[in-house]
């Protein structure tokens, strides 16, 4: 094989692995904006793939399923925010429990609908969101360079994929152009000062968190219905905890949580291709160390060694009103 | 009208709001249970009778709950500081790396209690290494501790299984695990202290570490709330700027109460690698150190209140084996689904019964 076509085909997994990390992370950024830290993402995003790939078997279709995913992933958002901004409960302890809730209930109704030890049953072609052939791709595909990028990496992807990148640009307008991002922004840096304008900090702080569950909703349905045919248990595989890292490698803002999810899945994509393969001059490079590097790196930029990385100024504080 | 500042009796505050918690997580649970077709009445007595009904059962909830002891005080000890140490897990896994190298080094010399102590501080050093960078960071350089706790326990799964699989491995063996320990680095069982009861252990491998878990407790209880520096925890922990206004030493305090968190959640190694399996295997902590979440807000972070949480959850994954083998229906993650009502109610929730408490009891003195 030839360096471009290794190039292309990891290029392409990289955007494959990234897509659930994308919409993960852009809804932690709506969440954490607002000042809820928000654990459950991991719980969120596994509990909208079982609901996905549950209502995509039982219809055969594959928007159904979508919707299914992010009404399952909104609903958990509700039980967080109502935890956590209702009741002024610890935020995390709630997430902690949602991931908890969540990893247990999929594989406890997936045993007792299906009886495949909490996997669903194979989804028909149709009930999955189906790779999108580009106009031209056939064409192009023998020129070269341009070709196998544009066939191989540009074209071929399911609609989730390039919704995830419009979710980006779309997040950063909403954020930074709207009236209601503006407000989302302030609620998570100084929410007395968004109810002193007369403005409902629980309300706001409920929009945000719903905003992160039908993000979240995405994240899960691709994984079981685009990406893979069925439910498998724990499928999302701590991309939720990845998600958060890259959350904060992005230092809250919407593009740079791009780039920041599409290095983490390109050092899962590396990692991948490496298994087995010797480096010149260093040998063999165990898989652990790609596996491990996501973790260290957002360690090492939490230290503040590249850059310091300032989460809103009110996250993970309950709003109290009186006092 | 806020309710937070009416004070409640202990017995409401301490007793009866954490049992209505648990109740109202246990109803959902049997929800959950009625939901997939099954009487959940019939699940809770093969849970009664799956820990109460043999010596086994009794020993095997002893087993888990010596466990989920170390972890809860693990989390307990940071709580009070006002640190969340969501890496136990992580530092436990570590500390089962001390404890099996002691035990490897020594077994084939010493009996148990010469390596016992030994193990006992290897697996306490190498947990408490392990949360050492996370509260260096915390307490020096302002990263939050509960994003890089959760980064270590992710490293430090990454970490064991590259060490298990490429160095501590037995040479031609396939199975990620280091070599049986000899008898002088296996922890012997407490069958005596069932046969004091007139019942029998079986194959539960309740063991000796249980007695260095209720030590700890005793331990964790004097230090916080009798020493010097237990104060200083708290203090720390009710308000950091009040206490570094008093004088307590914030990085100091940061790193000792992560550092005793640590060793803490590295001793609970003892029990599964020493005590049970007697080799360090991949996932032998299996969300011990989340569960110890789980039991420190349940027993209100007190050690008391944390043994008897643990000996709680303990009979809950005992009964959950139990249910599970019983009716296929149920597998063994319902104790999952439990177990995360129990955090999101005693934890997330803890004050929601609140309001309604105090209006309650407000009439009951007005009468």
């Amino acid at each position: 094989m030839d360096y471009y076509e290794i190039f292309i085909s990891v290029l392409s997994s990289t955007i494959r692995l990234s897509i659930p990390l994308i919409f993960t992370a852009l809804a932690g950024l709506f969440s954490e904006r607002a000042g809820v830290f928000d654990i459950g993402l991991e719980g969120k995003m596994l509990g909208s793939a079982f609901a996905a790939a549950c209502v995509a078997y039982l219809t055969d279709s594959a928007w159904l399923g979508l919707g299914a995913g992010i009404v399952c992933s909104v609903a958990l958002s509700l039980v967080h925010g109502f935890a956590s901004i209702t009741n002024r409960g610890n935020q995390i302890v709630s997430g902690v429990a949602i991931n908890f809730f969540v990893a247990g209930i999929t594989i406890v109704l997936g045993q007792a609908w299906f009886g495949q030890g909490g996997r669903t049953p194979q989804l028909v072609p149709e009930a999955r969101f189906a790779p999108i052939i580009l106009p031209g791709a056939d064409a192009i595909r023998e020129v070269p360079i341009i070709g196998p990028l544009y066939a191989g990496v540009i074209s071929g992807n399911n609609i989730l994929t390039y919704l995830a990148f419009l979710a980006v640009p779309f997040s950063w307008w909403v954020l930074y152009r709207t009236r209601f991002g503006l407000r989302l922004r302030a609620v998570g840096e100084n929410p007395g000062a968004v109810d002193t304008a007369g403005i409902s900090v629980t309300w706001l702080r409920y929009r945000a968190v719903m905003c992160a569950g039908i993000l979240c909703g995405f994240a899960g349905t691709y994984l079981a219905i685009a990406q893979s045919a069925a439910f498998i248990k724990d499928m999302s595989a701590g991309r939720g905890y990845i998600a958060l890292a890259a959350l904060v490698f992005a230092k809250w803002k919407p593009v740079p949580v791009m780039f920041a999810c599409l290095l983490f899945g390109f050092l899962d994509a590396l990692a991948n291709f490496m298994q087995g393969k010797s480096v010149p001059l260093i040998g063999e490079v165990p898989v652990q160390v790609f596996q491990a590097l996501p973790y260290i790196l957002t360690c090492v930029l939490l230290a503040g060694f590249i850059g310091v990385a300032i989460p809103p100024k009110a996250g993970g504080v309950p709003y109290t009103k009186e006092r | 009208m806020s309710t937070a500042s009416v004070t409640l009796p202990r017995w409401i505050n301490y007793g009866l709001i954490p049992l209505l918690n648990l109740i109202v997580a246990f109803l959902i649970s049997g929800f959950v249970i009625w939901l997939i077709g099954e009487s959940p009445l019939a699940a809770l007595s093969l849970l009664i009778e799956g820990v109460f009904g043999s010596g086994e059962g009794i020993g095997f909830t002893l087993y888990y709950a010596t466990s989920f002891i170390f972890t809860g005080l693990s989390v307990a000890v940071a709580i009070h500081a006002g640190l969340f140490n969501i890496g136990s897990e992580g530092q436990a896994y570590i500390g089962g790396l001390g404890c099996a190298l002691v035990a490897l080094a020594l077994d084939n010399y010493v009996p148990w209690y010469v390596t016992m102590p030994i193990a006992v501080i290897g697996a306490g050093i190498f947990g408490a290494a392990w949360a050492f960078i996370p509260a260096f960071l915390q307490a020096k350089r302002g990263s939050h501790i509960v994003i890089t706790t959760i980064m270590f326990n992710f490293i430090a799964a990454t970490l064991m299984v590259y060490l298990l699989v490429h160095v501590l491995i037995v040479p031609g063996k396939m199975a990620p695990e280091t070599r049986t320990f000899l008898e002088g680095g296996q922890l012997p069982k407490l069958g005596w202290i069932m046969s004091m009861f007139g019942s029998k252990l079986g194959a539960a491998p309740f063991n000796v570490s249980f007695i260095i878990a209720l030590v700890a407790a005793w331990f964790v209880w004097m230090l916080v709330w009798r020493s010097k520096l237990g104060f200083e925890m708290r203090t720390l922990g009710v308000s950091p700027t009040a206490a570094v206004y008093a004088g307590v030493p914030y990085a100091r305090t940061v790193i000792i109460a992560m550092l005793l968190s640590g060793a803490l959640a590295g001793m609970m190694a003892l029990n599964p690698v020493m005590g049970s399996s007697a080799r360090l295997q991949v996932e032998f902590v299996g969300g011990a150190g989340f569960v110890g979440i789980a039991v420190s807000l349940m027993g209100r972070n007190h050690p008391l209140g944390i043994i008897f949480s643990a000996i709680l959850f303990g009979a809950l994954y005992r009964g959950g084996d139990w249910i599970s083998f019983e009716m296929p229906n149920i597998t063994r993650e319902m104790i999952l689904v439990i177990q995360g009502l129990v955090i999101l109610f005693a934890g997330a929730l803890e004050y929601m019964f609140r309001p309604a408490m105090v209006l309650i009891y407000q009439q009951f003195k007005r009468a």
